[in-house]
């Protein structure tokens, strides 16, 4: 069975009377351990539709099944459980928590799902380069920092996905290509399978697959 | 007024009362301060004792069982009462301010034309805080009156006190009368005789009045050895005498109405300056009116060593007055009852086996409990056995 | 799960200790506020309470004589008679230059006596020392037992302060009253065919019970004017609350987000945030109801002094923990929160996991809450002028002053608006016209802040107008009425005479004060007979009179009374006045009569004495030339060996006057500063909020080229500028409050009007204070704007979501 099946998956924002479609019939699986790197212009929905597979977002049609559960079954609690248990996620914004150290934030998935693993927590960070830092707080590190701590706590409760949406926006190229070198590393170490959303057509190829959107359709 | 604004500036009118934050007392019955029995009560009593040394007035009663201690000391500077002292009329049945305690104490059994029985009690008593009298409030000597009316299903009572020196309560020898407040036992009686031959007695609450005429039909009676009575082992003693022969007629005021009533009734006075043997807790005092036309005067003085000190007077149909030392009298609890939370004897045998007497003695009402500041039982008794009667039992000491 | 997240949340706090300082602060403020007011009603009542049971029992009846003292031997023939009453003996005591009110009881028969009762440890007490012994309160008993009297005192804390209470054999002894009684206390529980008092004895008047009664109704307006600046202080520091949990969720909105998106379900972070919430509102309640008792305790003395003065109601409130006021202020505080963190809690049930800028839009509306504020303050306004319109009393009165602080509160953010609107259209430059309409954009975060402030300064204006108006009125009487150089209280009636003998040939006047308690349509009056004289014909402070009102009082044809009698009983120069049996009068004057709470009437002191023989003669007033008072007073103390206290000038008595007007004040004013403080800090807590919402609006300026001095300066500015037109429109609503108190709400309370006096010299300092307040509330956000490193000002836009 593959780990993620999108079927006809169909999304619009409305906004008064105007439907505006920004995701029309899409069709994907991937499978475990499988890398994807999804691309497409800006607006082209790209964004939208990992939303929609970290159940993030409700959908209009269609259906997605993360590990033969189909989300339009679950509510809103259901699909919480659902990211905490399964989805790792990876921002363009980092979205640390402020107030919390790194080892806290990166700790902070795999606590709240009960699946803390003080040796792989302590593996993640070191692998990640986040030991000395562990005691500071997010406002502290550098943006490639806080992108590792960021990749760190998607990993922590090692979910069997990881989605990431354009992790590296926000990196000069360098810190960027580190970055991603650690996370695709850790990503093959365990075995999860990426979801990457990027502009990047380099480093779109050299993940398992490579997709494009465009205009709310896969090309 | 001048020019001055009235308050805050300088003046008020009197505060009522006092202090504003002062609690309520609770409305209980004819009394002027808050009802007893409990330890709280106990301490203020001890306390109002310590203040006005009221409590004396009910020494043989119910001071001990206060466990109001030191009523048994030395009589500092008061009389003490003393074996062959005569006693002289009238000025004997006024006051005697020099000693600490004093009472002139009336019971009546009585019926209405419906052969319905009923008790009257009236009851003065004085004490002094030291010996003498003063005027005004400066006078030691404070003075509480008690008043009850008791049927088989009823019992009511009230009492009253009073300061010496000011003219609020006392006796007066000549002409005889005892009163506290509008209460009085006032003396009726004509030229050449004693003033205690004709009495008329008054008291009222309000639930209750009575006003009743005594009659005497038989001279003054002398308890123990002319009149000094012996009141335990160790030599504790007491002026006492009694006129027992009257004979009542009056009106009873009750809830239900007026009720006209006859029967007898027996007065007591009585002084000392200190009564009780410390190991003495209480007694139980019987008055009774024979239906031979003989009367018993009798009392056991509960020792906490189970030796109950005992003295009785027997009065023959024909006035022949015999004293019985200590023994000779017999008063054994057959029965008790719950009264006011503690156990009291309301049925009992009472023997005096040189007069051939062995009665039983039973409350008319089990509940006449006198609840006031100083608590007793007193009531009216039957009484049936080798001879038939009727008179009174008081109960003091009861815990 | 639920752990991990509560912690998360939590760690905000732990990272802004200060927002968390302020948010418990603002908390245990209001509930301190609130529960302090909560305590010290609650204690009153309580003692007000006890006091009536007494009366329930139908015990505080009293028998007066209407020649002031009663012998001995009337009080035996009341007994005599089947009357059963207590005797008391009442005068005053000077120990160590102050006087105590000495209480001679009889114990046998006084009610008082149970409350003497001997603790445990006092068992032994000496009964023959029983009768040379006082008991009074802590303080009383200290200052007596510091006279070495030589008499046993014991401490009785029941014992009201400033009174001892003695056998009445020690204390005619101690007043030199010997056979006297000063009134009789009718007892509960009368036996039956009691002749009538009349019958026994003549010369006694009965007076219902009614101090306790008559304390409860004549308070009520006290304690529900002390609930209301309790009230007013709990809103006030509720907006702090309200603008810190704002500040708190706002800031924590990413942290929301993240958490949902790791996978915290919306329904259990809403839970999560509300268990913080209790427990900070617990936290803050617990400290809260601590202040408050402190507060209260603080206060308290000046309560019931306030309550003894202004309405001779004998209270004497001890502090205890009332599991109600504790109750009741953890209570507000939960629900305070609850209130405040209302929008913020609303706003995280709907917050979306995805930002977008949608969602973020449609959260605030500008505009629209404006003119619902405008609309619903105007209603707001429109009901508090239909109920005084329409209503009378107290509660009116309330309804007024709320609906009008309401409405205006509700006002001031349009009309600010309004203001700044017009500002920006006047303003020259683009400087200064971004500096307007950015301040009208900061609005909506400022508006509960300057809400707060508006409510606190017109709080401070109208109660400090009704107060300084109130005491302007009072000393302006006071020297009126006060015009005697010197007042003689003598000890006996004999004295008294003496006395009077003595100061007629040597002083221009001696004026008798003399008056009878008597019952009027069956409530407590005072009757005072004055002699005819020019003092008075001068000096009265008369407020309605009809002609020849002097002339007519000196000859018994009419009777002056007191405004509070007037009002009560709806009397007007002209109106017939049964002042006795058989004795009616006109009235033909009404007079000011400040800090009494008793119905007072005035008439000839012939007439007077012809109904009431035997009045009692013993206080005089004497008129004298100014630089003779000195010798004169010591003269008279020589002479009659009077103690100081009984010779007194005018000076003392009004010093002593101004000293209990301005403690029975100090409550109010006490409340006042602490709600004042209360808005300013909620103003400093609003700055703070905005500060870390400023960044990204004065960066762009900074960037075009404005320097950071001149920022911070403006934003100075802004602050002092918005706390002024708040301070403006105050003013108004301020001096509204102040003719509500003065015109409907005194009156009810007091039964006195007073004219209103303004005093801007008052309002120029309050409005300093107001603006100083301001400045200090934006200085540390300038000061930080001043010192904000250019690159912290560059991420801006690098982080520009």
């Amino acid at each position: 069975m593959p780990l993620l099946e999108i079927e006809h998956l169909a999304k619009a924002y409305v906004t008064g009377e105007e439907r505006q479609p920004v995701l029309e019939d899409v069709d994907l699986v991937l499978d475990a351990g499988e890398t994807l790197a999804l691309t497409g212009e800006s607006g082209s929905g790209k964004s939208t539709l990992l939303h929609l597979v970290g159940a993030l977002d409700g959908f209009d049609a269609g259906e997605i099944r993360l590990a033969g559960t189909p989300l339009s079954g679950l509510d809103e609690a259901g699909r919480a459980r659902l990211r905490l248990a399964s989805i790792g996620l990876v921002f363009q914004q980092f979205n640390l928590v402020p107030s919390l150290t790194v080892a806290q934030n990166l700790a902070l998935q795999a606590r709240m799902a009960g699946r803390a693993d003080p040796d792989w927590l302590a593996e993640l960070g070191q692998r990640l380069g986040l030991s000395r830092f562990a005691d500071r707080y997010p406002q502290q590190l550098s943006g490639g920092q806080q992108q590792r701590v960021a990749i760190g706590r998607a990993l922590a409760a090692r979910p069997p996905l990881l989605l990431a949406d354009e992790p590296t926006g926000n990196l000069d190229e360098t810190t960027s290509d580190r970055v991603l070198e650690l996370m695709l590393e850790l990503v093959d170490d365990t075995g999860a399978a990426l979801f990457l959303v990027t502009h990047s057509r380099q480093l779109a190829g050299r993940l398992d697959r490579h997709l494009h959107l465009s205009r709310g359709r896969i090309a | 007024m001048n020019a001055r604004p009235k308050a805050p500036v300088w003046e008020r009118r009197p505060r009522r009362e006092g202090p504003g934050t002062l609690g309520s007392p609770r409305p209980v019955r004819d009394r002027e301060v808050a009802p007893t029995g409990d330890p709280a009560h106990a301490r203020l009593q001890k306390h109002l004792a310590t203040l006005l040394a009221v409590l004396l007035l009910t020494a043989w009663s119910a001071a001990q069982a206060q466990g109001f201690a030191g009523l048994g000391t030395a009589a500092e500077g008061f009389a003490v009462p003393e074996p062959g002292r005569a006693l002289a009329f009238p000025a004997d049945h006024g006051a005697h301010p020099d000693y600490r305690i004093e009472w002139w104490y009336l019971t009546a059994n009585l019926r209405d034309g419906d052969g319905r029985d009923y008790g009257i009690q009236w009851t003065l008593f004085r004490s002094a805080l030291s010996p003498g009298e003063a005027t005004g409030w400066q006078s030691p000597q404070a003075w509480m009156g008690h008043a009850a009316v008791t049927l088989p299903d009823d019992h009511r009572f009230a009492e009253r006190f009073g300061r010496g020196g000011i003219g609020q309560a006392g006796v007066q020898a000549r002409p005889f009368r005892a009163w506290i407040d509008e209460w009085a036992l006032t003396s009726r009686a004509g030229p050449g005789q004693d003033a205690l031959d004709r009495l008329r007695v008054t008291a009222g609450s309000p639930d209750f009045a009575y006003t009743l005429d005594l009659e005497a039909h038989g001279p003054l009676v002398f308890h123990g050895e002319d009149g000094y009575s012996v009141k335990s082992e160790a030599g504790q003693a007491s002026h006492y005498y009694s006129q027992p022969f009257y004979r009542v007629s009056g009106t009873l005021d009750l809830p239900q109405g007026p009720v006209e009533v006859t029967g007898q009734a027996w007065l007591d006075h009585e002084w000392s300056s200190q009564p009780l043997a410390e190991t003495q807790e209480g007694w139980d005092w019987f008055s009774l009116h024979l239906d031979d036309g003989s009367r018993l005067m009798g009392f056991r003085l509960r020792d906490t060593d189970g030796d109950h000190y005992t003295s009785a007077t027997w009065i023959s149909p024909v006035r022949q007055v015999e004293t019985l030392s200590h023994g000779a009298f017999r008063a054994e609890p057959l029965e008790t009852d719950r009264v006011a939370g503690r156990a009291l004897p309301t049925r009992w045998r009472v023997r005096l086996p040189v007069r051939g007497i062995d009665v039983t003695v039973d409350a008319v009402n089990p509940d006449s409990w006198m609840g006031t500041r100083y608590p007793y039982w007193e009531g009216p008794v039957t009484v049936t056995g080798s001879h038939t009667g009727r008179g009174y039992l008081e109960m003091t000491g009861y815990e | 799960m639920n752990g991990v997240a509560l912690a998360t949340l939590l760690s905000h706090w732990r990272r802004h200790p200060l927002q968390l300082f302020t948010l418990i602060t603002g908390l245990a403020l209001a509930t301190g506020l609130w529960t302090a007011v909560q305590a010290i009603n609650a204690e009153a009542r309580a003692s007000y309470a006890e006091a009536e049971a007494q009366l329930a029992a139908g015990r505080q009846a009293l028998l007066v004589a209407r020649d002031g003292t009663i012998p001995v031997d009337q009080y035996v023939t009341l007994r005599r008679a089947g009357w059963r009453v207590s005797p008391v003996l009442e005068g005053e005591v000077e120990y160590n230059g102050a006087a105590v009110t000495l209480l001679g009881i009889d114990p046998l028969t006084s009610p008082l006596a149970r409350h003497l009762a001997p603790t445990d440890g006092e068992a032994g007490l000496d009964p023959l020392a029983a009768r040379r012994t006082l008991f009074a309160g802590p303080a009383t008993a200290e200052r007596i037992r510091s006279a070495g009297t030589g008499l046993q005192v014991v401490v009785r804390d029941a014992v009201a302060p400033g009174t001892a209470i003695a056998d009445i054999g020690l204390a005619e002894t101690l007043l030199d009253r010997p056979g006297t009684l000063s009134h009789l206390v009718v007892l509960s529980a009368q036996p039956r065919g009691r002749p009538p008092l009349d019958a026994v004895a003549p010369g006694l008047t009965r007076i219902e019970a009614s101090g306790a009664h008559d304390a409860r109704r004549l308070t009520r307006s006290f304690h529900l004017n002390l609930t209301a600046l309790g009230l007013l202080s709990f809103a006030v520091g509720l907006f702090i609350v309200q603008g810190t949990v704002g500040l708190a969720f706002e800031q924590r909105r990413g942290m929301f987000r993240t958490l949902r998106a790791i996978g915290l379900p919306a329904r259990r972070l809403l839970a999560i945030a509300l268990a913080e919430l209790l427990a900070l509102a617990l936290l803050g309640g617990a400290l809260g109801i601590a202040l408050g008792y402190a507060i209260a305790a603080a206060l308290v003395p000046d309560v019931a002094a306030t309550l003894r003065g202004l309405y001779g109601a004998a209270v004497d409130i001890g502090l205890a923990l009332r599991p109600g006021w504790i109750a009741a202020g953890l209570g507000m505080a939960l629900l305070g929160t609850l209130l405040a963190a209302a929008q913020g809690l609303w706003r995280l049930r709907r917050l979306p996991v995805l930002a977008t800028a949608r969602a973020e839009a449609a959260t605030r509306s500008n505009a629209t809450t404006l003119r619902f504020q405008a609309l619903a303050g105007l209603a707001s306004l429109g009901l508090a002028g239909s109920v005084i319109a329409g209503l009378d009393g107290l509660v009116a009165g309330f309804v007024f002053v709320a609906g009008l602080l309401l409405g205006a509160a509700l006002l001031l953010p349009p009309a600010l608006a309004g203001m700044l609107a017009l500002g920006a259209r006047l303003a020259r430059g683009p400087v200064a016209q971004w500096a307007w309409a950015d301040t009208r954009e900061q609005l909506p975060g400022l508006s509960l802040a300057l809400m707060a402030l508006l409510l606190a300064l017109a709080a401070n204006i109208g109660v400090g107008t009704m107060v300084s108006s109130f005491k302007q009125t009072f000393t302006g009487w006071l020297d009126q009425r006060l015009v005697s150089e010197l007042y003689v209280t003598a000890e006996t009636d004999a004295q008294g005479q003496a006395i009077h003998d003595w100061l007629e040939p040597r002083v221009d006047a001696v004026l008798p004060i003399r008056h009878a308690d008597t019952r009027i349509d069956g409530r407590p009056a005072a009757i005072y007979g004055i002699v005819d004289h020019e003092t008075y014909r001068r000096h009265w402070p008369l407020l309605a009179s009809a002609p020849r009102v002097w002339d007519r009082v000196a000859t018994a044809e009419g009777a002056l009374i007191n405004e509070q009698f007037a009002r009560r009983a709806g009397l007007a120069p002209g109106d017939a006045l049964p002042l006795a049996p058989g004795w009616r009068l006109p009235v033909v004057g009404v007079y000011s009569d400040y800090g009494n709470p008793d119905r007072q009437v005035i008439v000839a002191l012939d007439a007077l004495l012809e109904r009431f023989p035997g009045v009692a003669n013993r206080q005089f007033g004497v008129r004298v030339a100014p630089d003779r008072v000195e010798t004169l007073a010591a003269g008279l103390r020589d002479r009659f060996g009077l103690p100081a206290r009984s010779v007194i000038d005018q000076a003392a008595v009004k010093a002593h006057s101004l000293a209990i007007f301005d403690k029975t004040f100090l409550v109010t004013g006490a409340l006042n500063v602490l709600t004042l403080g209360v808005a300013g800090f909620a103003i400093l807590t609003s700055l703070l909020t905005l500060w870390t919402m400023r960044l990204p609006r004065l960066a762009p300026l900074w960037a075009l080229g404005l320097t950071r001095p001149r920022l911070a300066a403006m934003e100075l500015l802004r602050s002092v500028a918005l706390a002024g037109l708040t301070f403006l429109l105050a003013l108004p609503l301020g001096l509204s409050l102040a003719w509500a108190l003065l015109a409907i709400i005194n009156v009810e309370a007091f039964g006195w009007r007073l004219p209103m006096f303004l005093f801007p010299g008052d309002w120029l300092t309050l409005g300093a204070l107001a603006l100083l307040a301001a400045a200090l509330a934006a200085a540390l956000p300038a000061w930080r704007l001043y010192r904000t490193p250019p690159a912290e000002l560059l991420e801006v836009f690098a982080d520009e979501r």
